[in-house]
C-alpha cells in the first residue's frame, strides 16, 4: 500500500498488490513525440510514455502543459511534429476504429436524438439502421439512460449528456477510450458517481482508458497509473501507481491515509509549477 | 397592443390602414390610389385570367428554379468559405460586392446577354438571392463548435460524411435564414426586373395596366405579389423556428 513514486519508470512495490501487476504489453506507445503549433508554441518536446493494456492511465499536469495536445495526437486528430505513436502495435496516421474519444464539452449533435448520437460512430461505418440501433440501445441502458433514447441533448442535464458521450464511445467497441476531462463540466455528486462507474468499466470492459483530469484527487482515485507532466514544453516528470484497494466503501477510500498520501505527494510535485 | 385596457388583436393596425386607404380612395387621390375594396375585387377578377396564370407560371417556375440553383451553389460555397481560409480570402470580397451592389442595374445587361426568356428571370433570381445564402451559410459554419467537427473525424467521418451529417445540420438555422432572405430578395429582383423590361411574365401585365391607366388592376397585381412574398416569408420563418431550438446549443 505504499504509494509508488519514481522519476521515470514505475518501481514495483513488494508485498501484497491489491490488483494484479500491470500487464507488460503496452496498448499505446508514445515515442519521443513533440508538437510545435503553427505560431511557435512548443506544447510537447520529445515525450515518451507507455500505456498498459486494460488499465486506466491518467495524464495529470499544470494547465496548458499539453495534455489535450497529447491526447489528440494519440487520437490521430492532430499530427505530431516529431516522434511516433503506436496503438496496438500499429503506427497512428489518423483516427482509427480501435480508438474512441470522449469530449470535455460532450460534442453531441443537438439536432439528433440520444439514440442517433450514440449510434453515430456505427452510422459512419455504414452499419444497417436496425443493427446499430440495437447496439446503441444496449449501451444507452449500460450508462443508465434507458427510456431516454428518443430525447434530444437539450432535454438532458450535463451529467446525462456526458453519459451519451460515453455510450457513443463504448458503442464502437474500441480498444482504447480517450477521455479529455470528461467530468469537469458536471456537478460534484455526478462526478463522484461517474468515477465509480468508470472504475466499474475499467474492471469489466477489458478496455484501456487514457484519462485527462485537472483534479489530483480524481486522478488518484480512478487511475491505475498516473503520468505527471511538467510545464510546457511537456515531458513526463514522474509516473505514479496509486494502488488503491478497490471495492470498498468509497468514503472510506477517500479518507484512507495511503490515498491521502499519494494525493499529498502529487500536490507537492505539482505545487512548484504554480507561480 | 393594448389601448385603454382593451387587448387588440395583431391585425388591428392593418385594419386601420385598410380603412384609411379605403377613405383616401374615395377622394381625388382615387385617381392613382383606388379604394382598397375595388382593388380586392379586381384581384378576384384578374387571378383566373389566362394572361395572369401564364405570367404566374413563367415567373413561378423561374423563381423556383432560380432559388434551387442559388441554394445548390450558395450552400456548398458558403460551407467551403466557412471552412477554408484560402477560399474565403478569394471569394469574400466578391460575395460582399454582389450583396451590396445595386443589382437592378445589372438586370438590363442580363436581358441583353440572355434574351427575354425564362433564362433571364432564372439568372436574375440567382443573382439576387445567392449571395445572402452564401454569407449566412458561411456564418453558420464558422459558428460550429470545433469539437463537433473533431468528434466526427475521430469516429471516422470522411469529407462527404462531415459535410452532409455535421456542417449542413449545424449551420441549418443560419442556412434557412439565408434562404428566406434570399427568396425575399429574389421576389424583389423578379418584380424589378420585369418592371424594368416589361416583356416577360408579370412585366407584360404591369405594362398593359400602366399604359391603359388601369390603376385598380395595377394595384391588384401588386397586392397579389406582396401577399405572395409575405406568405413565403412566414412559411420559411416557421420552418426556421422548428430548427431554432438547437441554434443556441451548438
Ligand atoms: N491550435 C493551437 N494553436 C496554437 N497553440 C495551441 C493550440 N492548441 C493548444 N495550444 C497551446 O498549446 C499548449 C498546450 O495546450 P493543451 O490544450 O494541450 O493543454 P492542456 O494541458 O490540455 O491544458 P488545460 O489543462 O488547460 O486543458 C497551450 O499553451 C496552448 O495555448
Ligand atoms: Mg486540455
Amino acid at each position: 500500500m505504499t504509494p509508488n513514486i519514481a522519476p521515470a519508470e514505475p518501481r514495483q512495490t513488494p508485498g501484497l498488490a491489491p490488483i494484479p501487476p500491470v500487464a507488460t504489453r503496452p496498448i499505446v506507445e508514445v515515442k519521443s513525440v513533440s508538437k510545435t503549433y503553427a505560431g511557435g508554441v512548443e506544447a510537447l518536446s520529445g515525450i515518451s510514455l507507455d500505456f498498459p493494456e486494460g488499465r486506466l492511465t491518467t495524464l495529470l499536469g499544470p494547465s496548458g502543459c499539453g495534455k489535450t495536445t497529447l491526447l489528440k495526437i494519440i487520437a490521430g486528430l492532430i499530427p505530431a511534429s516529431g516522434g511516433q505513436v503506436f496503438v496496438d502495435g500499429r503506427e497512428v496516421k489518423g483516427p482509427g476504429p480501435e480508438r474512441a474519444f470522449v469530449f470535455q464539452d460532450f460534442a453531441l449533435m443537438p439536432w439528433a436524438s440520444v439514440i442517433r448520437n450514440v449510434a453515430f460512430g456505427l452510422e459512419l461505418r455504414g452499419i444497417a439502421h436496425g443493427e446499430r440501433e440495437a447496439i446503441a440501445e444496449r449501451h444507452i441502458a449500460r450508462v443508465g439512460l434507458k427510456g431516454f433514447e428518443r430525447k434530444y441533448p437539450h432535454e438532458l442535464s450535463g451529467g446525462m449528456r456526458q453519459r451519451v458521450g460515453l455510450a457513443r464511445a463504448l458503442a464502437v467497441d474500441a480498444k482504447v477510450v480517450l477521455m479529455d476531462e470528461p467530468f469537469s463540466a458536471v456537478d460534484e455528486q455526478t462526478r463522484r458517481k461517474f468515477q465509480e462507474e468508470l472504475l466499474e468499466l475499467v474492471a469489466n470492459e477489458g478496455k484501456s482508458f487514457i484519462f485527462v483530469t485537472h483534479s489530483i484527487e480524481e486522478a488518484v482515485y480512478v487511475s491505475d497509473r498516473i503520468a505527471l507532466l511538467s510545464r510546457r514544453p511537456s515531458r513526463v516528470s514522474a509516473i505514479i501507481e496509486p494502488k488503491i484497494v478497490r471495492g470498498g466503501d468509497p468514503e472510506k477510500i477517500r479518507r484512507d491515509s495511503a490515498y491521502l498520501d499519494v494525493v499529498e505527494d502529487i500536490w507537492q510535485q505539482l505545487k512548484h509549477y504554480l507561480d | 397592443m393594448v389601448i385603454s385596457g382593451i387587448r387588440l388583436p395583431m391585425m388591428t393596425s392593418l385594419i386601420v390602414w385598410a380603412v384609411i386607404w379605403e377613405i383616401a380612395g374615395h377622394t381625388d387621390a382615387g385617381f392613382i390610389l383606388p379604394p382598397l375594396s375595388r382593388i380586392v375585387w379586381r384581384v378576384f377578377e384578374i387571378v383566373p385570367t389566362a394572361s395572369f396564370l401564364d405570367a404566374l407560371l413563367i415567373t413561378g417556375r423561374a423563381f423556383l428554379l432560380g432559388n434551387a440553383i442559388a441554394i445548390g451553389i450558395g450552400v456548398p460555397l458558403g460551407i467551403l468559405m466557412g471552412r477554408s481560409v484560402i477560399a474565403d480570402r478569394l471569394l469574400l470580397p466578391w460575395v460582399n460586392l454582389f450583396l451590396s451592389a445595386p443589382l437592378s442595374a445589372l438586370v438590363p445587361v442580363i436581358m441583353v446577354l440572355f434574351g427575354l426568356g425564362e433564362t433571364t428571370i432564372v439568372l436574375v433570381v440567382v443573382l439576387f438571392s445567392m449571395w445572402i445564402i452564401v454569407l449566412n451559410t458561411r456564418a453558420g459554419v464558422r459558428a460550429i463548435s470545433p469539437s463537433l467537427v473533431e468528434m466526427a473525424r475521430s469516429f471516422g467521418a470522411n469529407g462527404w460524411q462531415a459535410f452532409s451529417r455535421i456542417y449542413l445540420w449545424a449551420a441549418l438555422p443560419e442556412i434557412l435564414a439565408g434562404i428566406r432572405l434570399g427568396m425575399i430578395r429574389a421576389v424583389k429582383g423578379v418584380v424589378i426586373g420585369q418592371l424594368l423590361v416589361s416583356v416577360v411574365g408579370f412585366g407584360t401585365l404591369f405594362e398593359i395596366y400602366q399604359s391603359h391607366f388601369l390603376m385598380e388592376h395595377f394595384w391588384a397585381l401588386l397586392l397579389v405579389l406582396f401577399s405572395f412574398a409575405f406568405t413565403l416569408n412566414e412559411l420559411l420563418a416557421g420552418l426556421e423556428r422548428r430548427f431554432a431550438y438547437y441554434a443556441a446549443s451548438r
